[in-house]
């Protein structure tokens, strides 16, 4: 979290010697916090300040990646209680749980078959994050065989899962590189789970068993010795105990900035609940309030979309609002005769259009604009939605090469557009359609004559 | 080390308490709450969320095959749909005056008034009566539903910015809480609260509709328009301390998600299992958000919910 220039004052030695090459040790702070300076500029500074000033500006969670390269999860560094204070930063990730007791083949081939689940939504592809493997024999030689097996058939970011050190560290033997998640150090093994996590540089997983207070002796422990990529499971289960929980929590690394809480969680809502759907709500609770990351014992592409797409609606920073990929789409599967609709890229227009045209059963072409997520009129208004940015759209897609016919319609909000579009556009017949988008269906079969 | 302490908000707002129901009927209580949902730890939560279920006065078009099927013939009937309603767990019915419509049917008050009667007489849980949604047809059968049911403390909606006296004004009379529906924006909301209030309906008769969304479809600005009214109402704004109302079935099943069964991709999944996760996250997230009563559509969902109320609250 970053510090104001006053809070940074209080660290300077206020001799205002303007060796710095600022006038005085105010305006030095003040360029600090505005970050268009150094620390290291003032040699005055005293190590205890420079310490404190350190601390007081890290992040009052945590960022930490499990995984290496393009795939990595990254959880963490969250700064508000609600969505609507800012926004929340880092998506959790959904990991799918398997059990080395049910053969390095099975489990290789569900890791497979999971890392293959792709889907798409406003016009972006998500899938699952990573695979988290249990040691459920207690055997250190299954598990490692086991773990060697999965990391063979995918590039998924691994949780490595075992309280016995030596399982944890055959394991690492085979895959440290892939930087998996070790899962984890309790209060027994945590001497050794902290040699572990430091030999490989790998990000550790702190699990209590006795509430919050063992869970900060931990963690403090670890980051004394220099472990400082950890995730907690602070071993609450269901509903009930994880919000209240994940919340303290949240509220404890935020407003209180005690640090051995700052750390981003590690959840298991297949644990102590009914069944697989009862899993699946108590992810979509996880995920809106305070998870990290979500282990899942069921893989059910249904449950999965919908948890993808809660994710979608929690992570939207509420300044920008969730975007559709600008692009030509199919609606219904058209022909070169069907006609084509324009629009802009806030998802809420794209999807009521489209499902008004797929409700009134016109296969037909939408052209989505880039108006930065903003609806039709306030695109409009902001300037973000005008003739020119439509004309190269229609250009930029080859809406041409798409349809055989030469006509366009455009929103009815933006009717003021047409004479500028027929200038811009001067193939094209511009279309002046209704307003609103339930009309659309009536609209198109009153003037569209294919 | 020294130990960790829990940090505690001090609240100083209350959610207001609405009944529903009473006498014979069953009675519910919305809201009451002096802390943020289910956080217990630092305030009471007197009442539990209230799960209803909705069900329509006219047979449905266009629905999920998947709802249809978990409800048979019942929905050629209102009456034998909110017995069958009962029968699945609902705490209460929410009845959509759809035949209303001007497109629909465009039945008329008596046709109203006979449906919430048969709905009365069928179950003993309370009721919730939704309009049409066109303001005329809305202000007509409306009133003739109050008057249908007066003494029984239901809750008629909508109420809305431009359209509100008629049924703030019978709801006053026939002693019914108000629904007042405002479109994601907290100080619509607010401003309507004090329109109704103003006219003279008790601030213990007046419910939010804040407007829901579905997953995948502005559920975000349902959750988000949730928390900040929560917020603002513990932090002691009595003006949006009503309970909150949250059409969580209805949004969740008119998506694409819920009922398409053909073509759609592998990675949408199994449409039984689809449909019903998408009312189940909606519902958990605008409950999660601060709703205190959530009106839905298929049994399993509801089963689901209610335990997960159930857990919420503390209960195993
Ligand atoms: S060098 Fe340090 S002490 Fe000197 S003016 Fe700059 S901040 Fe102040």
């Amino acid at each position: 979290m970053a510090l104001t220039g006053i809070q940074i004052y209080k660290f300077l030695p206020k001799t205002n010697c303007k060796e710095c090459g600022q006038p005085t040790c105010l305006a030095f702070a003040m360029k600090l916090a505005a970050s268009q300076a150094e620390l290291s500029a003032c040699k005055y500074v005293s190590e205890e300040s420079k310490k404190a000033l350190e601390a007081a500006s890290k992040p009052p969670i945590r960022l930490v990646a499990v995984g290496a390269g393009d795939k990595k999860i990254e959880v963490g560094n969250e700064t508000v209680m609600f969505r609507h204070e800012k926004t929340f930063f880092h998506r959790p990730g959904l990991v799918i749980r398997v059990k080395d007791s049910a053969g390095p083949e099975k489990a290789a081939k569900t890791a497979e078959e999971v890392g293959q689940y792709k889907v798409d939504r406003v016009g972006m592809t998500f899938g699952i994050d990573g695979i988290a493997i249990q040691n459920d024999s207690g055997n250190a030689a299954t598990f490692a065989q086991c773990v060697a097996a999965v990391s063979a058939k995918t590039t998924l970011p691994l949780v490595l899962m075992a309280t016995n050190p030596d399982s944890i560290s055959s394991a690492l033997e085979k895959v440290a590189k892939a930087k998996p998640a070790i899962y984890a150090a309790t209060k027994e093994n945590i001497d050794k789970m902290i040699e572990l996590a430091k030999k490989y540089a790998c990000p550790m997983a702190v699990r209590s068993s006795d509430g919050l207070n063992e869970l900060a002796e931990l963690t403090d422990k670890a980051a004394k010795a220099g472990v400082e990529d950890l995730i907690l499971d602070p071993g609450v289960r269901g509903f009930g105990d994880t919000l209240v929980t994940f919340t303290q929590m949240r509220r404890l690394a935020l407003n209180k900035r005690f640090e051995p809480v700052g750390y981003p969680l590690i959840s298991f809502p297949g644990e102590g609940v009914a069944s697989p759907d009862e899993e699946a709500i108590l992810a979509g609770q996880h995920i809106a309030k305070y998870g990290g990351i979500i282990v899942l014992d069921h893989f059910s592409p249904a449950f999965v979309y919908g948890l993808l797409t809660l994710r979608l609606n929690v992570y939207t920073d509420p300044q920008k609002p969730i975007q559709m990929k600008p692009g030509l789409y199919q609606i219904l599967e058209p022909k070169p005769t069907s006609p084509l609709c324009v629009t802009t890229n806030f998802s809420l227009t794209y999807f009521s259009i489209a499902g008004e045209l797929e409700a009134a059963g016109w296969p037909s072409w939408l052209l989505v604009c880039d108006t930065e997520g903003l609806s039709v009129l306030t695109a409009w208004s902001a300037g973000k939605f005008d003739a020119d940015k439509i004309a190269k759209t229609v250009k930029g897609q080859n809406a041409a090469e798409k349809v055989s016919h030469r006509n366009v319609v455009i929103p009815g909000g933006v009717a003021v557009l047409r004479g500028e579009l027929e200038e811009a556009l001067p193939d094209w017949k511009i279309m002046v359609g209704p307003r609103e988008a339930m009309a659309v269906g009536g609209f198109l079969k009153e003037h569209w004559k294919s | 080390m020294p130990g960790v302490e829990i940090p505690i908000e001090k609240w100083t707002g209350k959610i207001k308490e609405v009944k529903l129901g009473g006498g014979k009927r069953k009675e519910i209580v919305l809201g009451g709450e002096n802390t943020l949902p289910f956080l217990s730890f630092e305030g009471s939560v007197p009442h539990p969320p209230t799960v209803a279920i909705e069900i329509q006065d006219k047979e449905p078009a266009g629905w999920s095959p998947i709802l249809l099927s978990a409800w048979g013939d019942a929905v050629k009937d209102p009456a034998t749909w909110a017995k069958k309603a009962a029968e699945y767990g609902a705490e209460a019915i929410s009845l959509r005056l759809v035949s209303a419509h001007p497109e629909m049917g465009d039945t008329g008050a008596d046709v109203a008034k006979k449906t919430v009667d048969k709905v009365l007489s069928a179950v003993d849980l309370p009721l919730i009566v939704i309009g049409p949604g066109v303001a005329e047809k809305d202000n007509a059968v409306l009133v003739a539903v109050s008057e249908a049911a007066k003494g029984q403390r239901i809750a008629i909606g909508n109420c809305e910015e431009k359209n509100y006296r008629t049924v703030a004004a019978v709801c006053i009379s026939d002693g019914h809480a108000a629904i007042a529906k405002s479109p994601l924006d907290i100080n619509l909301a607010k401003q309507l609260n004090i329109l109704l209030t103003d006219i003279g309906v008790p601030a213990d008769s007046v419910i939010m509709d804040l407007d829901t969304g579905a997953l995948g479809y502005g559920l975000e600005y349902a959750l988000s328009i949730r928390e900040r009214v929560r917020l603002a109402a513990l932090g002691g704004d009595a003006m949006v301390s009503m309970p909150v109302l949250s059409h969580a079935g209805a949004e969740a099943w008119r998506q694409k998600e819920a009922k398409a069964s053909q073509g759609m991709p592998p990675g949408w999944g199994s449409v039984e299992e689809r449909g019903i996760i998408w009312e189940e996250l909606t519902a958990l997230t605008v409950l999660n958000a601060g709703s205190n009563i959530v009106t839905m559509m298929h049994p399993k969902s509801v089963e689901r919910i209610k335990a997960t109320i159930h857990k919420l609250m503390g209960k195993k």
